[in-house]
């Protein structure tokens, strides 16, 4: 199995699964956890993403389709998106492109809150292009929450990804544009990003 | 350059004289006086009072031990924050007042900062992410772009608060730390508890109360056992996690829950699992100690920095992002 992807807490594989083409996360294991620990960390997290992945695909949002969720590998087996990462494509592309798409991702971030469903790592990075379509990945840091300062967090740090990987100074503004559409608590999450903004500690190298 | 620095946040008042040779740290003395009441945790005033009390005594001897002329010193340092209000203001009038009678400038010091200071200068770590876990503060710290960064730290108690408030409990005296360590090597079970990181954040009050909660039913050592072992590896998390995050190779340690042999053990493991380098300083210079205030106070000398009589108001929520790094 080829590695995609080596993060700090697992590994995506590109595999085969029923002759589809699919990606498998795994949760590697810790080797300064005691195993219990281990285990049922491991066991949790994998469970909590699948079922925010589920939830978020039940709100509208566009995912990779789950096939199988494999508990005792701590393995989630989902769709393969054949398509860009938006970070590597969103600066060469025009600005009516670029606006459209930020669009989508306001409203799906609306969709996504309004759901109970914090993302947890909205960066461009965790966002494929596929066919006109944007798929959300990486649900790994989400949550269930329906705070004002965890949605805020969320938005506030895809602003800082546009700031520090992208050219278009306009990009956050559409995405804000179809979220407050999209939202009723708009308006006070956008307040609360101001603040974390002047907070300065949610600050780190986007990759 | 030899400046003489104050420590005075919390428990302890502890005087340190430093001076810089060849670009590197020397400590001259290091003399330490910590409260430990009677019973109950750290009351504000009480502490304050301790550190009055005795002052002039680490003072003295800590200019015995450096061997150095009081009028050799060129400045004097003191934690401004974050602290308890009465001991930080204890502190910085001891400075104030030294300052002004030596006739030497005088400068305030982040004590979060301080930490990661002396961690550098001991140990040959360069640009280091800094776990710094103590009794009030919990927090993983990095410099990028210009500033000390919290990259995560304690949404509710500080990991020494959390042990400390069970040791009470069931009995131990404060600081619980160490008599909690030796108990959780006599455990063997691992009984689960709630375990809360939120991205980079941690959260422990929650796991208090569940360990509270079974004390009527499982045995002290076990208890022990599990809070280190979910509490470290939370820990452990997040630091590992802001190490990826800011693409640094270096984990440094701080803080007097430092001390503790398991969370060393498990942080330096993450680190080598991650081919990452782990240091930490010696236990003297883990826990609060003036050493610390005494180089960055120099530092921060050096760099340029002055600091007029009235700016050397206490800080009790100082941040560790507020402060300008001039030295780096």
């Amino acid at each position: 199995m080829e590695i995609i992807k080596r993060g700090a807490e697992a590994i995506i594989y590109l595999a085969t699964w029923k002759g589809r083409k699919v990606a498998i996360k795994k949760r590697i294991k810790k080797g300064y956890r005691i195993k219990e620990l281990d285990e049922k960390t491991r066991e949790q997290r994998t469970k909590r993403e699948a079922l925010l992945m589920m939830a978020a695909r039940k709100a509208g949002v566009s995912i990779p389709i789950i096939y199988d969720l494999r508990l005792n590998e701590k393995e989630i087996v989902m769709q393969y998106i054949d398509g860009y990462r938006l970070k590597d494509i969103i600066d060469e592309k025009n600005e009516e492109w670029q606006k459209k798409i930020c669009n989508q991702i306001g409203k799906n971030i609306a969709n996504l809150h309004k759901n109970g469903i914090i993302h947890g790592d909205i960066t461009t990075s965790n966002m494929i292009y596929k066919n006109g379509r944007i798929y959300f990945i990486d649900f790994g840091l989400g949550m269930k929450s329906e705070e004002i300062e965890d949605r805020g967090v969320d938005l506030h740090l895809l602003m800082e990804a546009f700031k520090a990987a992208h050219r278009n100074k306009n990009l956050f503004s559409w995405v804000i544009e179809t979220y407050e559409e999209n939202f009723e608590e708009a308006e006070e999450v956008i307040k609360k990003i101001d603040e974390i903004a002047r907070r300065g500690r949610y600050m780190r190298r986007i990759s | 350059m030899i400046c003489l620095g104050i420590e005075g946040t919390a428990h302890t008042i502890s005087i340190g004289i430093v001076e810089k040779v060849n670009n590197r740290c020397n400590i001259l003395a290091n003399i330490s006086k910590m409260y430990k009441p009677e019973k109950g945790g750290i009351h504000p005033r009480e502490a304050a009072n301790h550190h009055v009390k005795f002052f002039p005594k680490v003072l003295r001897e800590s200019i015995e031990k450096s061997e150095v002329n009081i009028n050799d010193i060129d400045l004097v340092s003191f934690s401004i924050g974050p602290g308890l209000g009465p001991c930080l203001r204890t502190a910085a009038t001891a400075a104030r007042t030294l300052a002004l009678s030596l006739k030497k400038p005088i400068v305030g010091v982040n004590h979060c900062i301080a930490h990661l200071e002396i961690g550098r200068a001991l140990t040959k770590c360069e640009d280091p992410v800094l776990l710094y876990v103590s009794g009030g503060n919990t927090q993983v710290i990095a410099f990028m772009e210009g500033k000390y960064r919290v990259f995560g730290e304690t949404l509710d108690i500080g990991i020494g608060n959390c042990l400390d408030k069970f040791g009470r409990e069931i009995g131990l005296p404060f600081p619980s730390g160490p008599h909690i360590e030796k108990l959780a090597k006599k455990g063997k079970k691992y009984i689960s508890l709630p375990y809360s990181v939120k991205g980079m954040d941690v959260a422990f009050s929650g796991i208090l109360t569940a360990c509270l909660h079974l004390l009527k039913k499982e045995k002290i050592e076990d208890i022990c056992y599990s809070l280190q072992e979910t509490c470290f590896c939370m820990l452990a998390e997040v630091a590992e996690r802001a190490m990826a995050h800011t693409e640094k190779e270096e984990i440094l340690l701080g803080g007097g829950v430092a001390c503790n042999k398991r969370l060393q053990e498990i942080i330096r493991k993450m680190a080598n699992e991650r081919k990452a380098k782990f240091y930490c300083p010696p236990n003297e210079y883990l826990v609060d100690n003036g050493a610390m205030i005494a180089w960055t106070g120099l530092l921060m000398h050096e760099s340029g920095i002055r600091m007029k009589l009235e700016e050397t108001k206490v800080r009790q929520n100082y941040r560790t992002d507020e402060v300008e790094i001039k030295w780096r």
